[in-house]
């Protein structure tokens, strides 16, 4: 029987933690592989595999649009799914801090069971710890997931002049939605997270073969450093048009009063891609028949020229490099 | 019709005014940064050039001021409160920033607002709650109304220290330099929206000069510098309000008279311009309880030491940001030697950014 809050004893390996387990965790993630309970999960394979893995310790941990249970789940599925892989495992792994409320464990780990099963993943492995009050931050998650490689070849090594970019939709989404969930005094409003799973669109775009580039998912740094990263120390630039970079009004507005960049906010439900130009049209089709692409838009190009450097056309007819960011963003005095 | 279609034939009409070499100066740190963003520039005619004046709140906070704040986040017990654009800021020791130290165990906090600061302060009783009170006379009210609210709910805990400056002071300083060659002002749109436009009428009555009170969108600043451009060809000085959505030729009297009832003009000390008289706000003395200069014994006395940072210089619009031998080399946003370079709105990390 749960109490209401975490104690350290859950994280004890005695009684209290296989309560936990038996209790809470096995039932939600039923599987072969979880049930046996062993000190290791025998999976079969197919082929090559990807693997990934990513910790995660936002704050606040629900947030409008979802929760760390989520995040943790897409986060890593959607690496191994721009990595060219089919997400088949994930392990889960909890730090939870003493008092931590069990009603709000129990919220997140549903959160988990649903995304799993939207990503067509099983969690076959887990642990748990629990620290002393002061330790930890509520929860911290780690997930590392295996795939199965169905598209090889993806890198930026891949990408050629001419290729065109591509997003699958809204920019800056989750990082101005966890500024604001951090801020709510400040501001009034209605932005979510964007938090997804992408493997269905990332299988679908890898059907167009080396026309496919590279992908990634712009979490951290946002789109603006994704594209730096693509083309920094390679003999190409990117051109992009910011008036095609599709900004959520909401999210713009919000950017603008707390001193942020869109371009700069992470996303955790959005990808970019690199394509020929012969497929840029076909891609673009592809990802707006998604349920998480419908706002995709082609923004740019690839080119010789300024190599290693992003360069965005603005609406009034300048031009300006796009860096990447140095550090946080930080909002500005006035 | 397209921002595009209507940003070129203002160029035209620009180009066509025939004016020879003019030179523009802002002064707002947010008018820096969108010119650099949209890449305004590069689509303005080779005759007009826009110089950056001192318009960052934190580019004109001199070494001695930063070095006084950082000694203080030391201090046992002490909680810096500011605004996020201070805390990469250097002092005279490069490397030493408010995050540096608080990476060694300072306790500061990043905050959008003084009332924010004010709360953490109601909250731990057992902290000495510092707000970092950066900015003009835009941020000037809001830091007054902590001090209000502060001295009614009776708080022991919660200092500003005054870092505020008036734009006015520093404008004549400007004009008052002998190498001064600028021809119109674009004016700070949101500094206006306080003092109104009549708080900057003293610049065509006094000295002749033209300015336009500007918005912030690429397209209020193009329409700002083709008001001015007309103006300096037909030898008009006025003042024009282009950001007629925010200012009134009053400004907001109530705000003002806030600054006033905390706030008293005191000397100044400004990185590249030196000691400019009555050009800072100073908390007045019925309220030096909620003063960190006075609970802390802080006294800023000019070091008078020669740094290689030629801030000083930039913000004055003697030098462009690429012209400073360190420029790139020496200073980056990763590693600046000067405020105008780790500061968002500062004109050399605009240049480093953002420019082609």
């Amino acid at each position: 029987m749960m109490d209401e809050y975490i104690t350290l004893d859950y994280g004890s390996g005695g009684r209290k933690t296989s309560s936990l387990i038996e209790e809470m965790i096995v039932p939600l993630f039923e599987n072969d592989a979880l049930a046996e309970l062993g000190d290791g999960a025998v999976l079969k394979s197919e082929g090559r595999i990807v693997f990934s893995t990513d910790s995660f310790v936002v704050s606040p941990y629900i947030f409008p649009g979802g929760d760390i249970g989520k995040l943790s789940v897409c986060g890593t599925v959607n690496d191994i799914s721009v990595s060219g892989g089919q997400p088949v495992y994930l392990s889960l792994a909890a730090v939870i801090e003493e008092g931590f409320p069990a009603d709000d464990l129990k919220q997140i780990l549903e959160s988990i069971r649903k995304a799993a099963d939207e990503a067509g993943v099983q969690i076959v492995t887990g642990d748990t710890k629990v620290v002393e009050r002061g330790k930890g931050d509520g929860i911290y998650l780690n997930t590392a997931g295996i795939g199965f490689l169905r598209t090889p070849g993806l890198s930026p090594s891949a990408i050629r002049t001419g290729d065109r970019v591509l997003v699958s939709g809204t920019m800056g989404d989750h990082g101005t939605a966890i500024m604001l969930a951090r801020n709510p005094d400040l501001l009034a409003g209605n932005i979510e997270s964007d938090c997804a799973p992408l493997h269905e669109m990332a299988l679908a775009l890898g059907e167009l073969g080396s026309s496919l580039r590279v992908m990634r998912d712009p979490t951290r740094g946002g789109l603006a450093t994704t594209l730096c990263e693509f083309v920094e120390k390679s003999p190409h630039g990117i051109e992009i048009d910011e008036d095609a970079v599709p900004v959520a009004p909401a999210v713009k507005s919000a950017c603008d009063i707390l001193g942020l960049d869109p371009l700069y906010s992470a996303n955790e439900g959005k990808l970019i891609a690199i394509v020929s130009p012969d497929a840029a049209d076909e891609a673009l089709q592809i990802m707006r028949s998604h349920r998480y692409g419908q706002n995709a838009q082609i923004i740019g190009t690839v080119t010789e020229d300024h190599p290693g450097r992003v360069v965005m056309h603005t609406p009034i007819g300048g031009s300006r490099i796009l860096t990447r960011l140095t550090g946080a963003q930080l909002p500005r005095i006035c | 019709m397209s921002t595009g279609t209507a940003s070129r034939q203002i160029i035209e009409q620009i180009a066509a005014a025939d004016t020879g070499r003019v030179n523009l100066m802002e002064v707002c740190g947010t008018h820096t940064m969108s010119i650099a963003r949209s890449g305004l520039k590069q689509i303005l005619p080779d005759n007009i050039r826009l110089i950056s004046g001192p318009g960052c709140p934190v580019c004109v906070t001199p070494d001695e001021v930063m070095d006084a704040v950082l000694d203080l986040s030391l201090t046992d017990s002490v909680t810096i409160a500011t605004y996020g654009d201070m805390i990469r800021v250097p002092g005279s020791r490069r490397g030493v920033t408010l995050q540096t130290l608080a990476a060694r165990g300072a306790d500061v906090r990043i905050v959008y607002s003084p009332m924010d600061a004010l709360e953490i302060a109601a909250s731990r009783k057992d902290r000495e709650v510092v707000f970092l009170g950066a900015g003009f006379e835009t941020t000037a009210p809001g830091t007054a109304m902590a001090v209000q609210v502060a001295s009614e709910r009776k708080l022991e805990n919660f200092t500003v220290f005054s870092m505020l400056k008036t734009v006015e002071p520093a404008l004549r300083a400007l004009i008052g330099d002998p190498d001064f060659n600028i021809q119109g002002f674009i004016l700070p749109g949101h500094v206006a929206t306080i003092i109104g436009e009549r708080g900057f009428e003293f610049l065509a009555s006094e000295y002749g000069i033209p300015g336009v009170i500007s918005g912030f969108e690429p397209e209020d600043i193009l329409v700002s510098i083709y008001r001015l451009v007309m103006q300096i060809g037909s030898g008009r000085a006025e003042i024009e309000n282009e950001y007629t959505r925010a200012v009134a030729h009053a400004g907001n009297t109530m705000a003002m008279a806030a600054v006033n009832n905390v706030f008293e003009p005191a000397d100044s000390l400004w990185r590249g311009l030196g000691m400019i008289a009555g050009s800072g706000l100073k908390i007045r003395d019925e309220f030096s309880k909620y003063d960190a200069s006075v609970r802390f014994g802080l006294h800023i006395e000019p070091l008078g030491r020669k740094s290689p940072c030629r801030c000083g210089d930039v913000i004055r619009g003697m030098i462009t940001p690429r012209e400073c031998p360190m420029f790139g080399t020496n200073c980056d946003p990763e590693n600046p030697a000067g405020p105008c370079m780790v500061s968002s709105e500062g004109a050399c990390a605009a240049a480093y950014r953002y420019m082609i």
